[in-house]
């Protein structure tokens, strides 16, 4: 059996103390919650060796992390979507697609075309992402970070700083990449309408630990489904151990 | 008249490639996480700044004369002295437009934050590679106006060119100069055709800085 995502990462970041052990299975999609500061970003960022700390990571056969082992950012398969989508503004949206698609190792199991096709991006594709709306910048983000051919997706809040319009419109494109995917996702989020659609299995995390981690039960599509039903599948959630983080 | 325009083009031509190529990686180094000894760094490559010309001209002219430890060093290779030489000329600019090639680099690579790079190695650019083909770009604007600072910074010094370069014809002797010779002898016709040229280059070059300081900022 193909292994997933093993990790143990333990250290200080700031005023946090991290001590975090996470399997994740071979595909599906784990949604990350807890309150702010408890540690999710920075998990996120653990993974993705961008922030150092001490522990173990594997995927799969691989070896991204152990004793004196640390392999850099650039070296690991992963793609990272990030809050604020982190595009490269110099470059047209194909220029942005392109740039982890070029630096990965062939062959590509995941093309350009049909990423393209998937996440809808076929008419913005020659556009400045200066003048994308913040929901086109996350998509653009999104299929970039699959095109990096990943073993694993990372994806920080990527739909916190949109508009509640925004968000209707890109949940459709998250559920079907979702569906369409068969790698592990570890998806940082706080809204539970993000949970109900998208999630296979909720982890919680508090002060820098995972203090829970369910099964949901099974992936409800939304596909016409009415806004009560929703609310319901989010309560059951909430019913799971998922606790949210009240906004203002 | 025509080979103290070309002396001065040349000089600053070959001032502002080098002085970039210099000061690239220095303006990276000092933009990326502080510490102390950064500003101290930062510190004395911005003295060209406030030192006077004639200051900065006395001791680069110490260093390139023959008798300096910097030029015992370079007598192996046959060079004895580089006062009075173009070459020296192009070192003293260098040292003299330091500042104005490292800062609005440094700004740039400032302004551009974490994130970049940080995106860039999650899609499996190696640092070098993330700094070529998304720094260098991301902070081009930064590039253009050290590029046009130095160049006309150089064309516009005097002090530092008359005391390390001695004002030799075809050589080094430049604009600027030429300027100061010409009013000491009275010439002051065609001392007003090299001064209104300058005038109207220095109005040009801030009217571009302008011009690229506005498309920056706008959205």
């Amino acid at each position: 059996m193909t292994r997933g995502l093993e990790a143990q990462l333990s250290g200080q970041v700031g005023t946090l103390t991290l001590d975090v052990s996470l399997t994740l299975p071979p595909s599906g999609v784990t949604a990350l919650t807890g309150p702010s500061g408890s540690g999710k970003s920075t998990l996120i960022r653990a993974l993705a060796g961008l922030t150092r700390l001490k522990g173990q990571v594997r995927i799969g056969d691989e070896t991204w992390q152990d004793e004196g082992v640390f392999e850099p950012t650039h070296r690991r398969a992963i793609g990272v979507v990030f809050q604020d989508a982190g595009l490269l503004s110099h470059l047209t949206v194909r220029g942005n697609l392109d740039f982890g698609l070029r630096r990965a190792p062939q062959p590509h199991t995941i093309r350009f075309d049909d990423v393209v096709d998937l996440m809808g991006l076929s008419g913005l594709i020659d556009r400045s992402t200066a003048r994308l709306s913040g929901g086109e910048r996350q998509r653009v983000a999104m299929a970039r970070a699959l095109l990096a051919q990943p073993r694993l997706l990372l994806m920080d809040e990527p739909l916190a700083s949109l508009d509640p319009e925004s968000k209707a419109l890109i949940l459709p494109y998250l559920q079907a990449l979702h569906q369409s995917l068969s790698l592990p996702v570890l998806y940082v989020a706080h809204d539970r309408e993000e949970i109900a659609t998208l999630a296979d299995r909720i982890a919680v995390m508090r002060a820098g630990r995972i203090t829970s981690m369910e099964d949901h039960a099974g992936v409800p599509s939304l596909e016409g489904r009415s806004r009560a039903e929703i609310e319901a599948l989010a309560q059951a959630a909430l019913d799971a151990g998922f606790r949210p983080r009240v906004r203002s | 008249m025509l080979e103290v325009i070309w002396t001065t083009v040349r000089l600053a031509t070959v001032t502002t490639v080098l002085l970039i190529l210099v000061s690239t990686p220095v303006a990276w180094m000092l933009a990326r996480r502080r510490r102390w000894w950064k500003d101290v760094l930062g510190a004395v490559l911005s003295l060209p700044i406030v030192l006077p010309p004639t200051v900065l001209g006395f001791y680069l002219l110490l260093a390139l004369a023959p008798q300096s430890p910097l030029m015992a060093l370079l007598h192996p290779f046959g060079i004895r002295s580089l006062a009075f030489t173009f070459t020296g000329l192009v070192i003293g600019s260098m040292v003299y437009s330091l500042p104005f090639a490292i800062t609005p680099i440094r700004n740039a690579f400032e302004a551009m934050g974490e994130g970049p790079m940080e995106a860039a190695a999650t899609l499996r650019a190696s640092p070098l590679d993330a700094f070529c083909s998304v720094a260098i770009p991301q902070a081009r604007r930064g590039f253009a106006s050290a590029a046009i600072l130095v160049f006309a910074h150089t064309v516009g010094e005097f002090g530092v060119v008359l005391m390390i370069g001695g004002a030799i014809p075809g050589q080094t002797e430049v604009v600027s100069v030429r300027i100061y010779q010409l009013v000491e002898s009275l010439k002051f016709n065609e001392a007003h055709l090299l001064a209104a040229g300058l005038l109207a280059f220095a109005f040009c070059v801030l009217t571009v800085i302008a011009v690229l300081d506005r498309t920056g900022k706008a959205p």
